[in-house]
């Protein structure tokens, strides 16, 4: 089990160094932080004792240790855009993001669990069918249009919610929560569903498929021929044995959240990490760029670690690994 | 798998589960007729179109904001669909949006499936430590979205060319990006075939002959992985459309000179709080019945290909 | 052991007939069968692969997979009908009266829960006991199955015994809630040969000290020979022949009964060669009108092509063949290929 443990970290440790490598990329070679400080005037010779001061001539290796070494304090320079500190400008968004992506998943994980496992169990009935294929058109549409047909229906329409920013908001010192007014609330609903909703009918046909699955398998004939109560039998054993491959696309389904977030928060006005890298894109703002992919990356790793960690919750062969190797037989 | 003649080749596709599998669905064979149609209504549209919308000199702007025909007394039987607020007919507009995001799409699931099947038979045949670097890298991509991936390529492109320069091979950027973020399923389905078929005898026997091995293996994997390339490129078609429409939404796409199906849901929505909701809602429909279609033929092809679930 | 006795039948099976619809028609897998089994009673089933006699097993535990079907016939058990039982009812026969073991041991235990787990669960769904005294009732239940160390092992998951483990697992599962009758579908197939055995001699062991019967499906005569009272031959979906394992194995009535004895290797005996049956057993899509194994049968007459065998007396036996009916199999039919 440490083993396994060990080699994930070892994994996670050479995505964040590729990612780290390719972030850096961008931050010293794609933008030139140079002209970012300074303005036209500046002469050459300026510029030279600039890059010197700024370690700009040194090494690659070195000039990569360094970016890291700042990146781990949070120091990713100034923005191109605002000339603001980056990492403040992130830190700023980020609870904005965090909640609307928790929002989704919550969506997510109480109504497309259950749906899955229903249409699972029962793949004939016509209510499953039906199901199945609404799914379909939710796979089909991309998260911008549900938002805008949302906003359409629900802001212009009917004028019930709002369509654009946070609301309402508490400052906490160091979050800001949209969970303690009812303005924060309302302004939650349509982008939480805007973001959930593809991913909702994602989980909805993996849950489902995997549930056809495993109610195929040997192990669940004889759970019946063993006369288990259907419940036994359907939440006991099936629905524990579709869980390992549903954490694992639930974990990366995570991580798309947040990058589809980006997309919600467009929609929404939505004042968060994404909204920011968008613009970040759109002006070419490297250091923005650089830092969102660094912390995008990390939050992958730290999200399939977990993922893996709750591998061991679930499935004894692998908690086993070590012990079954010495006694087998 | 040996070439008979043509209509011994027919009957037996006509007796195959897959074309009897087709057929009793008749969802699939609406999507397909769909999928059909919108395919011909795009590529068709420089000649059935009412109008060329991006020629300024047809434009003006008195016919600006018409809504739909059938909706409205203000409607105008020559802009069916209404217009925007340039004037330009909205119909038009969407027959050469599809063609666009069309285009886009299946270009990009090309250039996906050839750097895919490509690294593909290099990793599974060389192995070793070429094998090792593809996989690692095709892991790190897998975390990331494919569209946070082709985001960061169109952003990286935008700062080493100008922004004007940008526009004029927008096309290419975004088919490299979005085919970049694609490969990575393709590559790991011909990667597990060539690792079986790399220990079969035939490809030891052949380079016993001094045949080349890899002509050999080519011929012999390729039509193995036939079937969940086509499944992988049909679905990916789908996201690829998707994807475009979402970047040129975020306006990172297609610039508006040339609007893709995406782009045009981007133009609406400026304007969707007045009220004028037809310019963003037939271009989405337009948009989620293909995609919608697309998905459906994809989703059916996998379980026909896939005996294990029939 | 051996004789069936006068008692009222433990199993009845009347008439049963198995469908599947298709797209290319229903399929009749299972064709007017027709047996008992006697309170103790061992009965094997015997058929080549596809014969129906899986199915005809998983018909008496009402598992039969859709699209398959009971279409015809009855099923009772101690003189209760449970074919038709509503799906609830049928479950608390399933486990507590009849207890069913099936082929791979490897895929039969949820791989997520410990053996102990498994059993303790079956014990509670049919017997009132206490936790602690159904875990009891497991680690007697694993003793008595030959697990060593049972003490420690009933903690243990799946994946950490092996094969032969597994299956004396598995039918410590089967026993566990004291059922009348194990319907046992080839059991010892997808074990090591040098297991097989031991695994049959468990089985048989056990049900002989709880008196339960076992309908024991394989395609191994050899096994039956070994283990059954009576048994009963399948093909094409019907029983071809059906009588005391002795008597059977002796003097085989049915000429495809023949034809698997034959085949059996047997030590002592010095064989020229063995005898195999030529052909294949026809496809459920192209049976043959008149008796089914007439294409391949050396001894056929014209009636054969016609009219359908039902099972009659043939000596302590009864088999489905005209040999034994007084008008004969008719006509004798030349073959046309005349080959050994």
């Amino acid at each position: 089990m440490l083993a396994f443990i060990l080699r994930r970290l070892a994994q996670a440790v050479i995505v964040m160094l590729t990612v780290g490598i390719v972030a850096f990329f961008l931050f010293r070679y794609i933008g030139d932080p140079i002209n970012a400080m300074v303005g036209q005037d500046t002469s050459m010779e300026e510029r030279e004792q600039l890059r010197e001061k700024l370690g700009l001539n040194d090494s690659a290796p070195v000039q990569f240790l360094r970016f890291i070494g700042n990146a781990v304090q949070g120091k990713f320079g100034l923005s191109y855009r605002t000339s603001e500190p980056v990492g403040r400008l992130i830190l700023e968004r980020v609870p904005a993001t965090l909640e609307l992506a928790f929002c989704a998943a919550l969506f997510i994980l109480v109504v497309g669990v259950p749906m899955g496992v229903y249409t699972g169990l029962y793949p004939r009935h016509w209510s499953s069918r039906l199901l199945q294929t609404v799914s379909l058109i939710g796979v089909s549409l991309p998260p911008f249009l549900i938002g805008i047909l949302l906003i359409l229906v629900f802001a212009v329409t009917l004028h019930w919610l709002p369509s654009f920013g946070r609301g309402q908001t508490v400052d906490l010192g160091w979050w800001t929560t949209n969970f303690l007014t009812w303005k924060g609330l309302q302004a939650l609903i349509l982008p939480s569903i805007t973001l959930g909703l593809f991913q909702l009918t994602l989980i909805m046909r993996l849950v489902r498929s995997e549930m056809l699955e495993v109610m195929r398998t040997d192990y669940i004939k004889f759970a019946r021929a063993r006369g288990l109560t259907n419940r036994a039998v359907n939440f006991g054993h099936a629905l524990k044995n579709t869980l390992v491959p549903v954490i694992t696309v639930a974990g990366l389904q995570l991580g798309t959240l947040i990058a589809f977030a980006i997309v919600t928060e467009t929609v929404f006005a939505w004042p968060g990490v994404g909204q920011l890298f968008i613009q970040s894109v759109q002006f070419a703002d490297i250091p923005v760029m650089a830092a969102y992919l660094l912390l995008i990356g990390l939050l992958f790793v730290v999200i399939n670690l977990a993922v893996d960690l709750l591998y061991f919750a679930v499935d004894p062969r692998l908690r086993n690994q070590v012990g079954s190797a010495r006694e087998a037989h | 798998m040996a070439g008979g003649n043509p209509s011994g080749w027919l009957a037996r596709a006509a007796d195959s589960d897959v074309w009897w599998s087709f057929k009793s669905s008749s969802l699939t064979v609406a999507a397909a007729v769909t999928t059909l149609a919108i395919f011909a209504l795009a590529f068709l549209s420089p000649v059935l179109a009412p109008h060329t919308p991006f020629d300024p000199a047809t434009l003006s702007l008195s016919d600006g904001l018409k809504p739909p025909v059938l909706l409205s007394p203000d409607g105008d039987w020559s802009f069916p669909l209404g217009t925007d607020e340039q004037g330009r007919d909205l119909l038009s507009s969407i027959m050469y949006g599809t063609r666009l995001s069309l285009v886009v799409g299946l270009a990009s699931v090309v250039v996906a499936m050839v750097i895919g099947i490509t690294l593909g038979l290099v990793s599974g045949y060389l192995g070793g430590t070429v094998d090792a670097v593809i996989m690692r890298i095709a892991d790190v991509q897998l975390t990331f979205p494919a569209i946070l991936v082709a985001l960061l390529i169109d952003g990286v492109v935008r700062t080493v060319i100008s922004v004007q320069r940008h526009d004029e091979i927008a096309l290419f950027v975004i088919v490299g990006a979005i085919g970049l973020s694609f490969w990575v399923s393709y590559a790991r389905t011909v990667r597990g075939s060539v690792m079986v078929e790399k220990g079969k005898e035939y490809v030891q026997a052949a380079r016993v002959i001094g045949l080349s091995p890899v002509l050999i293996m080519v011929r012999h994997v390729l039509p193995n992985v036939t079937g969940p390339v086509l499944v992988i490129a049909t679905l990916n078609l789908g996201l690829a459309i998707i994807t475009e429409a979402t970047l040129s939404f975020l306006g990172v796409g297609l610039p508006p000179t040339e609007p893709s199906l995406g782009t045009l849901i981007r133009l609406g929505n400026e304007v969707l709080q007045s009220g004028d909701w037809w310019i963003t809602v037939f271009p989405g429909v337009t948009l989620a019945v293909l995609v919608l279609a697309v998905n459906l033929l994809g989703d059916w092809l996998r379980d026909a290909l896939n005996p294990k679930l029939r | 052991m051996a004789t069936p006795s006068n008692n009222p039948p433990l199993l009845e099976v009347k008439n049963l007939r198995v469908e599947f619809p298709t797209r290319r028609g229903t399929l009749l897998a299972v064709d007017d069968v027709s047996f008992d089994i006697a309170p103790g009673e061992v009965l094997g089933v015997v058929g080549e692969s596809g014969a129906g006699k899986s199915l005809t097993g998983n018909a008496i535990i009402g598992l039969l997979e859709p699209p398959g079907r009971i279409a015809a016939g009855e099923i009772r058990l101690e003189g209760r009908r449970i074919d038709n039982l509503p799906y609830e009812e049928m479950r608390k026969v399933r486990g507590a009266r009849i207890g069913a073991i099936f082929q791979d041991p490897l895929t039969s235990l949820n791989p997520l829960y410990s053996v102990g787990r498994q059993l303790v669960e079956t014990i509670q769904t049919h017997l009132p006991l206490s936790a602690a005294d159904a875990r009891r009732r497991a680690l007697d239940l694993l003793k008595e199955v030959g697990i060593p160390g049972a003490e420690t092992r009933i903690d243990h998951y799946p994946h950490q015994f092996s094969g032969g483990m597994r299956q004396r697992v598995v039918i410590a599962l089967a026993l566990c809630a004291g059922p009348r009758l194990i319907v046992a579908d080839e059991p010892t197939t997808a074990l090591d040969v040098s297991i097989q055995a031991q695994i049959i001699a468990l089985l048989k062991g056990l049900c002989r000290e709880h008196a339960t019967a076992v309908m024991l499906v394989t395609h191994d005569m050899g096994v039956i020979a070994e283990t059954a009272d009576r048994v009963a031959v399948m093909y094409a979906g019907r029983i071809a022949e059906i009588g005391p394992v002795r008597d059977v194995v002796k003097q085989a009535r049915h000429p495809y009964t023949k034809g698997l004895m034959g085949s059996i290797p047997s030590l002592g005996v010095r064989h020229d060669r063995l005898t195999q049956i030529d052909g294949t057993m026809p496809r459920l899509t192209e049976i043959p009108p008149g008796c089914a194994f007439n294409p391949r049968c050396t001894e056929r007459g014209s009636r054969c092509l016609s009219e359908r065998p039902e099972l009659m007396s043939a000596g302590t036996s009864r088999a489905a063949c005209w040999l034994h009916d007084r008008g004969g199999v008719g006509a004798p039919i030349v073959r046309e290929t005349a080959d050994a």
